[in-house]
């Protein structure tokens, strides 16, 4: 007896939370362990706008951010799902803000109006762009999208086009910040929805093996350029959504909007809270945009803490926080007993 | 018009850097008929299936598929036609159900078209395919990973694959490399009857005997060139494919 | 007028070339995109600046130091930072990325964003060729250009080593069968792409401030010329250099001063669109991307 070793063992949940298929629902008591994570996050999510007074309009504002931010994570994690790995979010976001400033500031739109319109066009003219080079694999697809927010920036800065490095003012605001929170939750959520739909359907199913083989996907008969560029306008709605939300939220545009910190930001959701479900890039951008405003006090340090824990996350837990909370809520762990030191060898 | 080619290829040419993977290779092919392409390693048999297929263009020739110019077609648009391949590594998507791996196909513009079929649907198609080609419908192995099946297995899938376009000619990479004899003996049966529906078929092979029980002409490849066709039995005899394949495959077969 | 346009042409062309060599030496040899290029050749623009100023070492001396610690946090990335993510193109591009994003905003966090922060030329002066003067330092970014091209072009298809490197990036496997260990290759071939772009920093930074911005220009301008010239092609980096050297001296002499940084970021995206093998990669290569 005294050769009793014990280990940890990890054990599945006796039911199917991974939803991806087949749900096999026991109990009240199952349903509701498969359903209360998604069901908690979306009554706070909803909540959120209402407590102004307890949380106060600072905060209200991150919020504003961090589902900006959210979209642009989204976005780029369905790209990704396409086997396209964009180093460039900016450029959607960018297009969308300039788009939605000039439309109003030229034909007198109402953002009713300009955000819709910013978004569609936005969306197929960042598609036109990236369609010469959708046929590119691996880094240079990336190196494109790195580039073309910067040279984009500079342009506008030499030809002084739309406002130039002084950018476009006076553009029309949203009604209020309660009322623009709502907009935003909704369009994130079914954002979220309409993802999860399209990468679990067929079509989904067909965009993710242009990822992993494009030869077998055209083989079996279909144009994986077109697939690709269905993916892009598909991914960049929310971006450019985001960037036309985001120019009137701040009521101006400018060459802001295709920095770098667009292109960082999103990334570094996408990488903390993991890549593929899309549940773990808004996880990620809600994690590191409420915390980049606690490191606001420490000014440009801000960028190097969150480049390091992209880089943290990138070589240590490459899979994300949403995985690993996942497996740690689908699982228990639990001692077993081994018998003897043999045994434990053998294993 | 019986007599019309499905395939006619003429004075093909493809050259990387300097080297000629391909030289003017020209032959037909009648509707129905299946035809083996052999040939020493690296005599350019998979350039030209990459050839015909569209995945690589050609320098100089034509490609004629029922009549129609098909020279340097986009992939897609081959297979849109009717021309479906396999590939000789077969990589399917392995972290994927079986039968999710016929999904692709079976969501295709030319499977749509001809099979029609909405969201849900396909599953069923899948696993009757699945049935087709050899995989048990009782067992659970159409719903298991991609990634867990055995050899033979994943040359059926292949296999099920290129069926699930339902190709007018199908060209088959290889399908026997790495099978065992008994695997082959139970897949022979399935490709005479892809046969018999009227399929032409094109065979890449390096397993001589067992595919000279399907085929009824052969060409054979070396450096690039064609240098026999006709006959299993007559080409086997020629001096120049004799050379081309001393000591190696021909001897054991013949 | 001309003399001048083709003397500057050809500096800028050269000060190009110098800044593209060790991000094209590093993805040549291993494959390795290595985006923390430019926050290297920052990072060794302020490393010699502290050993001048703080150790008060003779300025020849930090500059030689300099290259080799470079050259050695360089292989230190390798080995820390790329090889858990070894083979995975995009982590390896977006970990070494978030590192020279966090090296350069490192350096503005601490405040090295005055005018003091300059280094001295290694020799002063100037000297007027054909009518027109120009400064010793700029003869000294040609010559040392000119003179590492031909020494990196010997080693790498001339030397046993460099043909082992060279042999390691283009069959892994073959290699590993005769006995080139690839991780020793890859780190040596990212310490040297490091201290390359220390050397860089060392001939250019003299001619202005180092300023903070800079880290993101050179990994920009290096991806500019290596992209056009054929990512992995040694001909193709000088003539790379030598088109968009004379396209910016070009754009900012006749249209504007700030069409210069326009012209090398509109070539990346251009040359991407139009033929992505560059203008000296591989056909095959191309087709195999397309």
């Amino acid at each position: 007896m005294s050769h009793l070793v014990y280990r940890k063992e990890r054990v599945d949940r006796g039911i199917k939370v991974r939803s991806d298929d087949i749900f096999i629902l026991a109990s009240l008591r199952d349903l509701s362990y498969a359903t209360l994570p998604k069901t908690l996050a979306i009554v706070i999510l909803l909540l959120f706008p209402l407590l102004k007074d307890l949380v106060g309009t600072y905060w209200e504002s991150v919020l504003v951010t961090t589902i900006v931010i959210s979209l642009l994570a989204l976005s780029w994690d369905l790209l990704a799902s396409a086997g396209l790995v964009s180093l460039g979010q900016a450029l959607f976001f960018g297009v969308g803000s300039y788009l939605t400033g000039w439309l109003s500031r030229t034909f007198a739109l109402t953002p009713i109006m300009s955000i819709p319109l910013a978004t569609l066009v936005g969306a197929l003219l960042t598609t036109l762009i990236l369609y010469p080079v959708l046929r590119l694999r691996g880094i240079y697809f990336g190196l494109i999208t790195f580039a073309l927010p910067l040279l984009l920036s500079r342009v506008i800065e030499v030809t002084k086009i739309l406002g130039g490095t002084e950018g476009l003012n006076k553009i029309p605001p949203l009604p209020n910040l309660t009322t623009e929170l709502y907009i935003l939750i909704v369009v994130l959520l079914v954002c979220i929805y309409a993802y999860r739909r399209l990468i679990t359907s067929d079509y989904g199913l067909v965009l993710q093996a242009v990822r992993d083989n494009d030869r077998a996907v055209m083989a079996a008969g279909f144009d994986i350029q077109r697939l690709k560029a269905q993916a892009v306008f598909l991914a960049a709605l929310p971006a450019t959504f985001a960037g036309a939300f985001l120019t009137h939220h701040f009521q101006v545009v400018g060459m802001q909007s295709f920095a770098l910190d667009y292109s960082i930001l999103p990334l570094t959701s996408v990488i903390v809270g993991g890549a593929g479900t899309f549940f773990g890039s808004v996880l990620g951008a809600f994690i590191m945009i409420p915390l980049s405003e606690f490191l606001r006090e420490f000014a440009s340090l801000r960028v190097v803490i969150y480049s390091l824990l992209l880089l943290i996350f990138a070589i240590g837990l490459p899979e994300g926080i949403f995985h690993f909370i996942r497996r740690r809520y689908q699982q228990f762990e639990r001692m077993t007993a081994l018998e003897g030191e043999s045994d434990k060898r053998g294993k | 018009m019986a007599n019309e080619p499905i395939l006619r290829i003429v004075g093909l040419t493809k050259s990387f850097g300097g080297e000629k993977a391909a030289d003017n290779i020209s032959f037909e092919l009648v509707p129905g008929q299946a035809l083996g392409i052999i040939g020493p390693n690296g005599s350019g048999k998979s350039t030209l299936i990459n050839l015909i297929t569209g995945f690589v263009k050609p320098t100089a020739g034509q490609i004629f598929f029922k009549g129609k110019n098909i020279t340097g077609i986009a992939p897609h648009k081959a297979v849109d036609l009717g021309i479906t391949r396999s590939f000789q590594m077969s990589r399917p998507f392995y972290n994927l159900p079986v039968f999710k791996n016929l999904i692709i196909p079976l969501s295709s513009p030319r499977a749509r078209r001809s099979r029609g079929g909405k969201y849900g649907d396909r599953d069923e198609t899948a696993i009757h395919l699945l049935e087709e080609v050899g995989f048990e419908r009782d067992s659970q192995v159409p719903y298991k990973d991609a990634g867990a099946l055995p050899h033979g297995y994943l040359k059926r899938l292949e296999l099920a694959r290129c069926l699930s376009l339902e190709p007018e000619m199908l060209i088959l990479d290889e399908l026997f490399s790495g099978m065992s004899m008994s695997e082959i003996a139970s897949v022979i049966p399935l490709l005479e009857k892809i046969k018999e529906d009227g399929c032409t078929l094109v065979m890449v092979e390096h397993r001589l005997t067992e595919l000279f029980r399907i085929i009824d002409k052969v060409i054979v490849l070396n450096f690039g060139q064609k240098i026999a066709e006709g006959k299993p039995s007559d080409v086997m005899k020629q001096e120049a494919v004799m050379k081309a394949y001393l000591g190696s495959e021909v001897v054991e077969s013949a | 007028m001309a003399a001048n346009f083709l003397i500057y042409g050809l500096v800028n062309s050269v000060v190009l070339m110098l800044s593209a060599l060790g991000f094209s030496l590093t993805f040549g040899l291993s494959g390795v995109a290595n985006f923390a290029h430019g926050g290297l050749y920052l990072t060794s623009g302020f490393i010699a600046w502290m050993l001048i100023h703080y150790l008060g070492l003779p300025a020849f001396v930090s500059m030689l130091l300099t290259i080799v610690i470079t050259g050695i946090i360089g292989a230190l990335i390798y080995r820390i930072i790329i090889m858990p993510v070894r083979g995975i193109a995009l982590s390896e591009v977006i970990s070494t990325m978030a590192l020279g994003v966090a090296m350069i905003e490192f350096f503005r966090y601490i405040g090295f964003v005055t005018y003091d922060f300059t280094l001295p030329p290694l020799v002063a002066g100037s000297v007027d060729i054909v009518g027109v003067s120009i400064d010793y330092q700029r003869l000294v970014i040609v010559g040392v250009g000119v003179l590492l091209a031909i020494i990196l072009w010997f080693f790498t298809h001339h030397t046993k080593a460099g043909l082992a490197l060279r042999g390691m990036s283009q069959d892994e496997y073959t290699a590993l069968s005769l006995g080139i260990e690839s991780d020793w290759a890859a780190m040596l071939s990212m310490g040297m792409g490091a201290a390359l772009a220390a050397v860089a920093a060392m001939a250019i930074l003299p001619l202005g401030i180092i300023s903070i911005n800079m880290g993101y220009d050179v990994l920009l301008l290096a991806l500019s010329v290596t992209v056009l010239g054929g990512l992995e092609s040694t001909a193709g980096l000088i003539v790379g250099s030598l088109l968009v050297g004379y396209a910016m001296v070009f754009t900012s002499t006749y249209i504007g001063p700030q069409w210069g940084t326009v012209v090398y970021l509109a070539a990346i995206v251009l040359v991407l669109a139009i033929k992505p093998s560059g203008l000296f990669g591989k056909s095959k290569e191309l087709e195999e991307r397309v």
